[in-house]
């Protein structure tokens, strides 16, 4: 076998000590920052990657990986003990993961968390395995009209189907696109939105727009409303399952990985759907429901095996095609355009051995998270006591230095400062990031797609559907954008069938619904302690309290950078 | 006038409390409790929670004495919580818990029971845990 013996020699590649160190610092680092709220993977890679340029591009991406996945696993842990979700694709894991902490169970809580993301982990990284050539075949062949047309349903889709208001999807990427879009024009040599400066000719760095998206605005937007009335959080021992726990648990691990790769393999992934299908299938297939809305184990095995699943899956397209679909795949990529790589189908070709230790490192990395995370987890909790303006300043501090360091010219600092402001207003008025970054790193390549399929068909428009793939694709695009519009029609014209279009629904209604449904779910859930201190505190304090809430509620509808 | 207590939900907090509750029978004043947090970590051990404080304040309503608590979260240090509490409730007396502190400790964290003691300007009764 091919595929073996090459990933074979990619754990000959990833199982030195070098690189084995790597990948526990990426599990230590990505553990940390999932364990954190507000501090995430793709601001964390994006943090990394001036510094990762001196290291062997393998090593880096090993200490990506580890990043990657860490963030999956230690987002649960926060979640469980705090209420709070650590990342976005957390929020259905703390519906019953903190209610059975209150109820005295949060040392199974959290091991069912941890053995099931493991579990999901290594079947997800198999499935990739076993995908990702088959992609990388069918890839090979395609065109630049399908390639753009493939591309277009990815941006699409990330814009219109996650997060709450498509209005602000757009506004996201139409800025990502235009960020993209400075600097000269690659066919023709004109210079475009560089204002007349000079050092705008080369284009933004993604470097420093990801930093200042992610880290800057994210630190202003801390900082913007740092005092809040500290939460409770649940004292918990070593993790450890009973057998009645396990018993309860290997399925919904199996079923949340069945939801999590595909729908993270897809181009409008993210972990989000998955997490919220799976915690509704739970509920229906449980054999105590009764204990749904107190705290089932059945609520966190299944999510949270989706989510790490889905992470899995989202490796899939980012490797085989080039195409990232959630923020912290984006960075990745842009961390190999930054070590000359050239992302795409042909990447398993021309640097097989590197794609080969990086999907190692993955099964390396899992199996290091399942060490790191069960006997440690009460040691993670303790991060979160950590007072932030500490925290902030020393990512704010990183971030300037490694801005700086990439083209060590004080202009950068500027362009810093000015998207960092823009990632805060982002974060005020809503907007959310993921569309933003997809746009600036796909948008160059969207273009030299369309340039390409323009000059193969002489500058005829009808080039762009001149392959069948293209064509089955733009139906699909059409599909996604217009089907929300028909569902409410057919909806408002058959209101007695509702029963049947709810049933076949999840299919394809799914995406639009749960997106929205976990933020209007998770504040129902009872004594939730920023509800009773919003109460308590003095009348000063209330409504910023108040605020804060609902704009954390408005941050889980998108991808936590 | 009133007497203040600061009030941690550790041992030490606890016998400050204790000795507060005995002065405030003593001289029949109100008892005012501050418990304060620099609201600055997401989980701060040092704030007490909804439980805590209920169970507090039924001790008190139990044992008659007329009492306020303030959890106030505005990102000051708890001495200056306290000291400024002192100064809005025209203190008698102010509790403090102490604890051991090494002096390197002492040295990068300062010492919140210092600069009550050297800034209050009311007598200040210090109380350790019991061992």
């Amino acid at each position: 076998m091919d595929v073996l013996s090459s990933l074979m020699d990619g754990f000959a590649t990833a199982l030195t000590p070098m690189n084995l160190l790597y990948a526990l610092i990426g599990v230590i680092l990505g553990t940390a920052v999932g364990v954190l709220p507000g501090i995430g993977p793709a601001m964390t890679v994006a943090l990394l990657l001036p510094v990762a340029t001196v290291l062997e591009p393998t090593s880096a991406f090993i200490m990506f990986a580890g990043i990657y996945y860490g963030g999956m696993f230690g987002g649960s842990t926060t979640s469980i003990l705090l209420n709070t979700p650590g990342e976005s694709s957390s929020v259905i894991t703390a519906i019953e993961g903190n209610l059975m902490a209150k109820a005295g169970k949060a040392a199974q809580a959290l091991a069912t968390a941890a053995i099931g993301s493991f579990v999901a982990g290594a079947i997800g990284t198999s499935l990739l395995v076993v995908f990702a050539p088959i992609v990388v075949q069918f890839a090979v062949s395609l065109g630049a009209p399908s390639y753009f047309a493939i591309m277009v349903l990815a941006l699409l889709a990330v814009t219109a189907v996650l997060g709450s208001s498509k209005l602000r999807g757009f506004a996201s990427l139409g800025l990502g696109l235009a960020i993209g879009l400075v600097g000269l024009d690659f066919v023709s040599g004109q210079a475009r939105l560089t204002f007349g400066l000079p050092l705008l000719s080369d284009g933004l760095d993604v470097v420093v727009i990801a930093v200042a998206i992610f880290a800057v605005g994210e630190a202003l937007w801390v900082a913007a409303h740092l005092r809040r009335t500290p939460l409770q959080i649940i004292p918990v021992g070593r993790p450890w399952m009973g057998k009645e726990d396990w018993k309860r648990s290997w399925k919904p691990w199996l079923r949340g990985t069945a939801f999590g790769f595909p729908f993270g393999a897809l181009p409008a992934g993210g972990a989000e759907i998955p997490t919220f299908l799976s915690y509704v299938t739970e509920k229906r297939l449980s054999k105590h429901p009764e204990e749904f809305g107190k705290g089932a184990i059945e609520g966190v095995a299944g999510p949270e095996a989706a989510n790490n699943a889905a992470a899995a899956g989202t490796l899939t397209p980012m490797l085989a095609l080039g195409l990232p679909t959630n923020a912290t795949a984006a960075v990745m990529l842009a961390a190999f355009t930054q070590f000359g790589i050239q992302p795409g189908p042909l990447l398993f070709q021309n640097e097989g051995p590197l794609v080969w230790a990086l999907i190692a490192s993955l099964f390396i990395g899992n199996f290091l998270l399942l060490l790191v995370n069960l006997p440690l987890a009460p040691v993670w909790a303790k991060l979160l006591q950590l007072p932030r303006p500490y925290l902030y300043a020393g990512i704010l501090f990183f971030a300037t230095l490694g801005a700086y360091s990439v083209n060590l010219q004080a202009f950068d600092l500027m362009l810093l400062l000015v998207l960092g402001a823009l990632g805060f207003m982002m974060r005020r008025y809503g907007l959310p990031v993921l569309p933003l970054i997809l746009g600036v790193i796909l948008g160059p390549r969207l273009e030299k797609q369309l340039r390409q399929a323009l000059q193969l068909s002489a500058g005829d428009v009808s080039g762009l559907w001149s392959e069948p793939i293209a064509v089955v694709v733009y139906v699909i695009v059409a599909l996604v954008l217009l089907w929300p519009l028909a569902a409410r029609l057919w909806r408002a014209r058959r209101p007695r069938t509702g029963g049947l279009v709810v049933a076949d629904g999840p299919a394809v209604d799914g995406p639009a619904g749960p997106a929205a449904a976990p933020s209007v779910e998770a504040p129902a859930v009872e004594g939730r302690p920023v509800d009773g201190s919003a109460a308590e505190a003095p009348a000063d304090r209330g409504p910023d309290a108040g605020r804060h809430r609902a704009d954390a509620h408005a941050n889980h509808g998108q991808e936590k950078s | 006038m009133s007497i203040i207590v600061g009030y941690i939900p550790t041992a030490e907090g606890t016998a400050a409390l204790d000795r507060a509750i005995t002065e405030a029978q003593k001289s029949q004043s109100r008892l005012v409790i501050i418990n304060s947090s620099r609201g600055d970590a997401i989980v701060d051990k040092r704030y007490a929670q909804a439980e805590d404080i209920s169970s507090l304040t039924e001790r008190l309503d139990r044992e008659g004495i007329e009492h306020l608590v303030l959890q106030p979260v505005r990102g000051n240090d708890a001495a200056n919580e306290v000291l400024e509490a002192a100064e809005k409730y025209r203190a008698e007396l102010i509790v403090i818990g102490l604890r051991r502190r090494t002096p390197v400790g002492k040295l990068i964290m300062g010492s919140a029971a210092q600069q009550i003691l050297l800034e209050a300007s009311c007598p200040v009764l210090a109380v350790k845990a019991s061992a």
